[in-house]
This record gives C-alpha cells, sequence and structure tokens, in this order.
C-alpha cells in the first residue's frame, strides 16, 4: 500500500466517526459521546491530511500558523457567544464554512483546470456558485438575526426576476465555462454572480422564515462540501457533504412543514404580500386584560399549567425567570410543562436551547404533536411571546396567510393568559384571534419583568414585602 | 475524472445520504440546535482539502484562497463542537433525588 492509500484508509475511520456522531445524536443522553466521536473522526482526518504528499516546510509552517488564527477565533466564538445569540452564530458558522468551500473550488479550478473533465467543469462551477451563495447569504441572515439588518422582509416590484435574471446568469457561466475552462474571467465571475444571489435571495426573507432558511443554507453548504469532493475525488468529502445536506434539507422540510408552506413560497414568496390582509382586519372586537395578581393567583390554584415560550422570550432574555415561575408553581403541587412548535423562535430546536440553559428538565418540554390532546384537559396556559403559533385563525380561517399551519392548540385550555407588549399585531401583521377568545386575558409588559412578578407572586414574597 | 470514478462517487454519495437521512430522521426535536450545530462542524470538512492546497502551495494565488479557507475551516470546525458541546451539557433529566435544603431556603422568604 502507499501512502495515499493509508490515508483513505484513515478518511474511512473518520467517516464512520461522523456516521457514528450523527447516530448517537438521537438521544440527549447519548449526544455528547457523538460530539466526541465527531471530533475523533475529524482529528484522525487532519493528522493523516497532513502526510499528503507533497507539502513542503513552509507548508507546514502556514498550515500551523492558519489553524492556529481560526482557532483564535474559534475558540472564543463557541464559548462566549451566549445561548440567545445562537441562531446568528450557526448562521455566521455556516457562512465561514461557505466561504473555505468556494475558494477552495476556486483554488482547485485554477490549478487543474488541464486535468478536469466536461464534468468536472461542470460541477465545479456549481460548487462555487453554491459556496459563495451561502457565504452571503449566511451573513445577510447572521445580520438579519442580530437586528443589524432590519427584520422585516424586504420587497421591491420585480424582486422575482431580478433574482432569476441572476440565478439565470449564472447557470449560463457555469454552461459557458464548461466549454471555455482556459478563459480567466469566468470562474471569478460566477463567485461574484454566487455572492450577489446570496444577498438577493435573503433581502426577501423575513424573521419569522429564519429557520427555514438556515436549515436550507445548511444543506447548501453540505452540498457544496459534497460537490468539491465530487471534482477531488475524496470520499471524505461526499460523505460528510452528504450527512451535511441530509441534515440541512430534512430540518427544511420539517420546518417548512410546520408552516405549511412549500421551499418555493419560503425563498419566493416572501411574507410581504400579507401586510394589506393584516391591516385590513384590525377590528376584531374587544379583549379582557388581566393583572400580574389576577393571573398568579389562578395559577397558583390550577393544577396544570402549560407555558408555551417563543421569540419573544428569547428577546426578552426570560428563560431563567420562566423557570423559576415553573420551579414556584411546581412547589404549590402545579403541574408545569412547556409546549414547544417547531418554528417557535429563530432556528429549529431554539426554544429547547434556551429552556435547558435555564435548567428546565427536558422531559418537560414537549413538542407539539405530544401536548396538543393535554390542552383541553390544561387549566392555565401563560403564553410568552409567541403569537402566530397558537393563532386558532390558521385552523378555520381559509383567509388568513397561515391557514393550514399547524398550530398549539391553546384556545382549548379552560383559561389563556397572553403575555404581550401591547396589542400591536405580531411579524407577520396578522391579527390573533386568540387574543379576542373569551378565554383569553391579556397581561401587557414585557416577558422578563412580568414572569418575575408573577413568580413573586405566587412564592407569596411580594404579598410579604407589602404588609 | 473518468466515468468510473464518478459511479463510485455517486455511490457513496447515495448511501451516505441515505445514512444521514435515517439518523437524522430518529433525532428528536429537541436536540434539533445541536444537530445544527454539529452538522456546521462536519461541514468544515473542505479543511482537508485546504490543507493539502495550503501545504502545497503551487502558486501564490493558491496560498492565499487556500490560507482564508484554512484559517475560515478552523474557525467552523473548533467553533462548532465546542459549541456543540456546550450545548448538550445543559440539556439535563429531571433530578430524582428530592432537593436536602428545601426547607431552609423557605425560612428566608
Amino acid at each position: 500500500m502507499d501512502r495515499m492509500n493509508w490515508i483513505e484508509l484513515a478518511y474511512l475511520i473518520a467517516a464512520l466517526g461522523f456516521a457514528l456522531s450523527l447516530k448517537w445524536m438521537s438521544q440527549a443522553s447519548t449526544a455528547r459521546r457523538g460530539v466526541l466521536a465527531g471530533e475523533v473522526g475529524f482529528g484522525i482526518a487532519i493528522v493523516a491530511t497532513l502526510f499528503w504528499p507533497g507539502i513542503t516546510g513552509e507548508g507546514f509552517i502556514l498550515i500551523a500558523v492558519a489553524m492556529l488564527i481560526g482557532s483564535a477565533i474559534g475558540v472564543p466564538l463557541g464559548l462566549l457567544v451566549p445561548m440567545t445569540a445562537m441562531p446568528q452564530r450557526i448562521a455566521l458558522s455556516h457562512a465561514f464554512g461557505g466561504l473555505a468551500a468556494g475558494l477552495i473550488g476556486i483554488a482547485h479550478f485554477f490549478l487543474e483546470r488541464e486535468h478536469f473533465s466536461k464534468f468536472d467543469l461542470g460541477v465545479i462551477g456549481i460548487e462555487i456558485a453554491l459556496g459563495m451563495l451561502v457565504f452571503t447569504g449566511s451573513l445577510m441572515a447572521a445580520g438579519k438575526l442580530q437586528e443589524w439588518l432590519p427584520q422585516r422582509p424586504i420587497v421591491y416590484p420585480g424582486q422575482n426576476i431580478v433574482n432569476a435574471a441572476v440565478l439565470a446568469g449564472a447557470v449560463g457561466l457555469v454552461i459557458y465555462q464548461i466549454y471555455n475552462p482556459d478563459q480567466n474571467w469566468a470562474v471569478p465571475a460566477i463567485a461574484a454572480l454566487g455572492l450577489l444571489f446570496g444577498v438577493f435571495l435573503i433581502i426577501p426573507i423575513g424573521g419569522a422564515d429564519m429557520p427555514t432558511v438556515i436549515a436550507l443554507l445548511n444543506a447548501y453548504a453540505g452540498l457544496s462540501a459534497a460537490a468539491l469532493g465530487f471534482v477531488l475525488d475524496s470520499k471524505l468529502l461526499i460523505v460528510a457533504g452528504a450527512l451535511d445536506g441530509a441534515s440541512g434539507l430534512i430540518l427544511a422540510i420539517i420546518m417548512c412543514r410546520a408552516m405549511n408552506r412549500s421551499f418555493s413560497n419560503v425563498l419566493f414568496g416572501a411574507f410581504g404580500a400579507t401586510d394589506a390582509v393584516g391591516e385590513g382586519a384590525q377590528e376584531q372586537g374587544t379583549y379582557r386584560s388581566a393583572s400580574v395578581d389576577e393571573a398568579a393567583d389562578l395559577m397558583k390554584i390550577a393544577s396544570s399549567v402549560v407555558i408555551v415560550p417563543g421569540y419573544g422570550m428569547a428577546v426578552a432574555q426570560a428563560q431563567h425567570k420562566v423557570r423559576e415561575l415553573a420551579d414556584a408553581l411546581e412547589k404549590e403541587g402545579v403541574d408545569v410543562r412547556f409546549a414547544i412548535h417547531p418554528v417557535a423562535g429563530r432556528m429549529p430546536g431554539h426554544m429547547n436551547v434556551l429552556l435547558a440553559e435555564a435548567n428546565v428538565p427536558y422531559e418537560q418540554l414537549l413538542d407539539m404533536d405530544e401536548i396538543n390532546s393535554d390542552f383541553a384537559q390544561t387549566d392555565v396556559v401563560l403564553v410568552l411571546g409567541a403569537n402566530d403559533v397558537v393563532n386558532p385563525a390558521a385552523r378555520h380561517d381559509k383567509s388568513s396567510p397561515i391557514f393550514g399551519m399547524p398550530i398549539l392548540d391553546v384556545d382549548k385550555a379552560q383559561t389563556i393568559f397572553v403575555v404581550k407588549r401591547s396589542m400591536r399585531a405580531g411579524f407577520a401583521g396578522i391579527e390573533n384571534e386568540l387574543f379576542f377568545n373569551e378565554k383569553t386575558q391579556m397581561v401587557f409588559g414585557d416577558a422578563k419583568s412580568v414572569v418575575a412578578e408573577l413568580t413573586s407572586e405566587v412564592t407569596g414574597q411580594r404579598d410579604a414585602i407589602g404588609l | 475524472m473518468s466515468s468510473d470514478v464518478i459511479i463510485t462517487s455517486l455511490f457513496i454519495f447515495m448511501l451516505a445520504a441515505f445514512v444521514g437521512f435515517e439518523s437524522i430522521r430518529r433525532i428528536p426535536k429537541l436536540l434539533h440546535t445541536p444537530l445544527m450545530a454539529l452538522t456546521n462542524a462536519l461541514s468544515a470538512i473542505a479543511l482537508i482539502i485546504s490543507i493539502v492546497i495550503l501545504g502545497q502551495g503551487h502558486t501564490t494565488y493558491a496560498q492565499v484562497l487556500g490560507f482564508i479557507a484554512v484559517v475560515a475551516s478552523t474557525i467552523n470546525l473548533v467553533g462548532g463542537f465546542i459549541i456543540t458541546d456546550r450545548m448538550l451539557k445543559m440539556f439535563k433529566p429531571r433530578e430524582r433525588a428530592p432537593k436536602p435544603a428545601a426547607g431552609s431556603e423557605d425560612g428566608v422568604a
């Protein structure tokens, strides 16, 4: 066996590590072992790569320097980013992945194009465009999530035509480049169009659609790695890329189903078109409001309380306060659970991570499918910063933009408290008929302070101080 | 690339995608964010090719692109694994043992 065979053998073990790491992710109890398997696989792959023929002495120094710089940025990024900033952190990391894949595609093209077949040329063209698209698209997504860019979808007339033109331009250039690989300008132009398309693709997408988009960018990043693997004949890249692509695709499908929308609808439909509907349907009747004391009293004597967290909880960073409230209620003998809608928050699983950070045991976090049948037997539901995912209009109002979206059936509970800053319509501009339900009472205020007050009311601390 | 190699690559891609679909389908929604962070780290796999291109240093152009790519994918790799583990550490089952000092806490209030 020559040296390359040994390297490939090491890569085989690495691929096994990656597959095992996904397998062990299927349970909370084995998930950390999964991370370890991935790390070991990666370690083996990197060490094996250092034995690659033709790496020069100067090359080793450059590799070491580059990896040190990368670690110097990556370690703090991993250790210090707060859990509330996780969606933008994930998006940013997709951006780095896309950039690396795109640049390596370009470098490889200029080094090896004499040896490329037409298939290679086509694949590498797609790979470069995808990598660059993921780079700018993810940066845009991160910017929107961090609120450096407006979270509202930005739409203008002819947007889809402009996007289609950029896409067609990129496809045309890839085809041109297959037949004219000696042209030096074509590949940089493909990269430029990819960069542009990434920006254009994310501009019309609103914050509420971010979970799907992040998952989709994840899938694209995987596909570009796999495409690179095809051109380079690297089986490890193909395997890792396929695993990554499959994961992103599955998550994107789950997100789309949870919103009852198609991919194309998320990417090209934008929510902007629904603004008119939202504004037209303002007058929905009267609502009732409750004070914190009233809400706390009712929750204290309830036998079951379900808390429905949404993006508002993340924005207010209220997860720790929420956990204190849950603890206080449990001490009073109340059964407390959390109902998590698949698209609550800004990325798949967002609420679960925040509540886990606040030490809520994961048995208390229930999926929509697990909890929906229980709402009818629930005494009190507390809706915290969630809106569209609890709007009953999704079940029956065919004119509603969210009609058909699976929702949490909180309106079936005995009493519903909705914590909200004001009666302003939600992100998508859709009026929520839950707020006008006669079983619903609005508790106005910032999620974090309302929850804190509820907790002190439940524990009786506030009364003690007041007396 | 010859057709043989392409076919082999397609086989590998198909089987890996199948394994990916089947294992990821089983991952509960609870762990979807850590899953994204983990696959993020895995997508840094372009690192191995970046290392080769940077290390061989055939042209300055390739070296510059390779260098940026190694930095970018190392950020992804290191940050991705650290953050996945950090998140997973937080997912705890309910503690069954009764809290020992519960009584004294009530007294303070």
